[in-house]
């Protein structure tokens, strides 16, 4: 009957529209407030570095920044015809400064990476280079031969690339071009691909192994009563609160040759003392350690779902006249399988991306892709190719993720 | 004759105790004889172990001691999946991954019934409760009514002889009950199935069942037809937990020949009461008179009743009924329930007035 024309309004006049804008505005400001340090901190310690790092994978401004004369002359090259004057004329002004600025040593580090024994070619040439008179290119083959060749330029053309996918196409066993085309690396050099399956691999496996390990005992967590279930969790839990390092180094006391579980065998008969079993530092000792110590992390969301699924299901199930067998998987289990999903994305992701535990007793054969990620961050330091397979194994695992939600639905997954 | 005899043991309870924890039975001494065909309703208050015998009955629990017998045969070592018992439970569990037709389609796939079987038998089922449009929808997109309509039709599609049924209408709004307890009762004859029943709504099991079984302390407290139970508690724990119930506390002082007891109320008084599990002078007892039998029109009192002081208290108007609470040898919650007929009397708070009843309906029980 009042205003049936104009907007409503509150009981103190003001338009109720804005009035709820204002109350929700100041509930939303104090819900960022609370939330404001973690994202700052996130940000800050998290999102950022792995931004900053990734893009390494892709941007590698080393060379055009530290020899700009040469980078300009090979940029019009084409890449198959000989060097030209032209270039070798920039590469000495390169050279000379950058001895004088002492970073010769970085950029032979760099042209190394895509073509090696190029690094001592640098060093030695940018020694003498400022003694060197034009003609520059006779001069520089003089110095060295490899100078009068292609594939030296060809190197020195990648190298000098900013954005430059070289990087990402080693990190998939390709090699990128001067000329912008991709081929496969030789035979001998193809190592990614091949630890890229490694984990794979393992990662599978230990996840089959702790599904097939922990389902039942998740499942019989979830029958027995309370109090006797709460104890055997509390056995479950316990590897949390034991260091990684030090369950690690039992593994080692427990597999090694002349371990317990050798004795054992030893003992019983099933090994000679000869010719013992080696558990350990291979695929085998990586595969058995890492199920262990991922095994709570598949019963706990496996137990947090069977605990939710009531026992008349499979009871109606049987009085239905369902043998035992068929009320288990027509019913039990497809209402486990969130569970299932949930533990098994945990288990494979957290699998996927091991470190310590292969390092200590994978041996060889055992190491997975963030070992060599680690051997590029601290022993090659060759960041950009670290941060390139960090990338694809990113990649990877957002793929699957995808995978996962198309196939089973991400709301599907219980946690807990 | 004889076909009744083999008949009043279709199921059989005999002896029967159970113990969860080796310390305490849950039940005690259960004797049972169902003949086939029955309504029996399990009534009784929680933790009375009515959910445990229903359980042994379709074998998901075993029996401590004694034996379960269906059929005449011992079904102790029977595996529930091939004891053939229909079952409703009280969530109703219909399984949430799979849709309605396939919910009742499992019963009949494990029983290898093929496929166009199957789909006639899954139709009729549902038809029968009403649910033929639904058979594509989940469980989770029914209401509570229909997934336990669902739930009956999955308990019946495979025809069982049996059905046990623990609390199906819990869950449900009192209209919906009624109205589902009209139509378990109408399907359960139809079919002339044998329905064991658990509930402990009191109501439920008087309007649905052939006979009720009351269970208190893991025993039958007594099993018999709804209106005997009503009319004829044989124990004060029945009388109380049946209906609605004014208790007297005395003394019995004589039994007479015409087979009357004479007790003595606490304050002195003396009524005529029809003893029941008392036998012998001087034993206490608890003298059981269901309100609505009381009388105080002098009109409709018969004669040679006896007849006992009692003052208003309460006089509450109900519509169909009026409801007096009184004080009557010393218990302030003597209730009486008469009918709102033209020339009843209105009483009002503070009056004096005279009540009797007769003997037949004053039960001298066990105090
Ligand atoms: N699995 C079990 N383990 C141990 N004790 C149990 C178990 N199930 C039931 N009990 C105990 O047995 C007694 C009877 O339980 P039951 O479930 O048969 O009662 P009920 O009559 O069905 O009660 P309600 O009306 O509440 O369903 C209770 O005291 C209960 O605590
Ligand atoms: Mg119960």
């Amino acid at each position: 009957m009042s205003d049936t024309s104009g907007p409503i309004l509150a009981a103190d006049g003001t338009p109720l529209k804005k009035k709820l804008q204002q109350t929700l505005f100041r509930s939303r400001a104090r819900a960022f407030g609370l939330v404001f340090p973690l994202l700052a901190f996130i940000i800050i310690a998290f999102i950022l570095p792995i931004i900053l790092l990734l893009s390494q994978s892709v941007w590698d401004s080393r060379y055009a920044d530290l020899m700009p004369e040469s980078t300009k002359a090979v940029a019009g090259w084409d890449s198959s015809t000989p060097p030209t004057e032209e270039m070798a004329a920039a590469m000495v002004t390169d050279l000379v400064q950058a001895r004088e600025n002492k970073t010769i040593g970085k950029v032979a580090t760099r042209v190394n990476r895509e073509l090696s024994g190029t690094r001592s070619l640098f060093t030695k040439t940018a020694r003498s280079a400022a003694k060197l008179e034009a003609p520059y290119l006779g001069a520089l083959i003089d110095r060295d031969e490899d100078w009068g060749k292609i594939e030296t330029w060809a190197a020195i053309k990648v190298a000098a690339k900013k954005f430059n996918p070289s990087y990402l196409a080693s990190a998939v066993d390709m090699k990128y071009n001067a000329d912008g085309t991709f081929e496969r690396e030789d035979e001998g050099r193809r190592i990614h691909v091949k630890l890229f399956w490694r984990t794979l691999e393992i990662s599978f496996l230990v996840t089959v192994f702790t599904l097939l390990l922990g389902y039942p005992v998740a499942y019989l967590l979830s029958t027995l009563p309370v109090r006797t279930s709460n104890l055997l969790l509390i056995l479950v839990l316990l590897p949390f609160w034991t260091s990684l390092l030090v369950r690690t180094t039992a593994w080692i006391a427990m597999l090694q040759g002349q371990g317990v579980l050798n004795d054992l065998f030893v003992v019983f008969g099933i090994a000679t003392d000869e010719d013992r079993f080696s558990l350990i530092y291979n695929k085998t000792g990586t595969l058995i350690a890492m199920t262990h110590i991922l095994l709570p992390f598949m019963i706990l969301p496996l137990y947090s779902v069977m605990k939710t699924i009531p026992p008349s299901y499979v009871r109606a199930a049987k009085s239905m006249g369902a043998r035992p067998s068929t009320a288990f998987w027509r019913v039990y289990f497809p209402q486990s399988v969130p569970g299932i999903g949930a533990g098994a994305l945990l288990v494979f992701i957290l699998a996927i991306g091991y470190y310590i535990t292969p390092a200590l007793v994978g041996g060889q054969d055992g190491q997975m892709i963030s070992n060599i990620i680690d051997f590029h961050m601290r022993r090659s330091l060759n960041w950009n190719l670290a941060a390139a397979l960090g990338l694809v194994l990113l990649v990877f695992v957002l793929f699957l993720f995808w995978l996962y939600d198309r196939i089973v639905g991400i709301d599907n997954m219980k946690l807990g | 004759m004889a076909e009744s005899e083999s008949d009043a043991a279709f199921v059989e309870f005999e002896r029967v105790q159970k113990s969860y924890d080796g310390e305490t039975l849950v039940v005690k001494d259960l004797n049972l004889k169902m003949p086939r065909g029955e309504f029996l309703t399990m009534l009784g208050p929680s933790g009375s172990g009515k959910t445990t015998c229903l359980m042994m009955l379709a074998g998901f629990e075993t029996a401590t001691h004694g034996e379960i017998k269906l059929g005449g045969k011992p079904i102790n070592n029977i595996p529930p999946h091939k004891r053939g018992i229909g079952m409703v439970f009280q969530n109703y569990a219909l399984f949430p991954h799979m849709t309605i037709e396939e919910n009742l389609s499992f019963p009949l796939e494990v029983r290898n019934i093929g496929k166009s079987d199957r789909e006639a038998k899954i139709k009729r089922a549902l038809d029968m409760v009403e649910m033929g449009t639904f058979g594509a929808r989940r469980p989770a997109q029914l209401s509570g009514g229909q997934q336990q309509r669902v739930a009956l039709a999955r308990a019946l599609v495979f025809e069982p002889e049996l059905v046990l049924m623990d609390e199906p209408l819990g869950a449900l709004d009192k209209q919906l009950r009624e109205k589902m307890q009209f139509e378990i009762t109408h399907l359960a004859h139809q079919l002339g199935i044998t329905v064991v029943y658990v509930t402990h709504d009191q109501t439920e099991a008087l309007t649905m069942s052939d006979r009720v079984a009351v269970f208190d302390d893991g025993r039958i407290q007594q099993i018999a037809p709804p209106d005997q139970l009503y009319e004829e508690p044989e124990n004060s724990f029945v009388a109380q937990f049946i209906g609605e119930n004014n208790t007297l506390e005395g003394v019995i002082k004589e039994i007479r020949e015409n087979g009357l007891a004479l007790v003595q109320l606490d304050d002195g008084e003396l009524i005529d009461c029809t003893p029941v599990n008392v036998s012998q002078p001087g034993e206490r007892t608890r003298v059981s008179i269901r309100p609505e039998r009381v009388e105080y029109n002098k009109a409709r009192l018969q004669k040679g009743v006896h007849t006992l002081k009692a003052e208003v208290l309460e006089f509450i108007y109900m519509g169909d009924i009026f409801r007096t609470r009184l004080r009557v040898a010393g218990n302030d919650e003597f209730i009486v329930k008469t009918r709102n007929a033209p020339d009843q009397e209105r009483l009002q708070p503070g009056q004096q007035i005279e009540i009797g009843w007769l003997p037949q309906d004053c039960r001298a029980l066990d105090a």
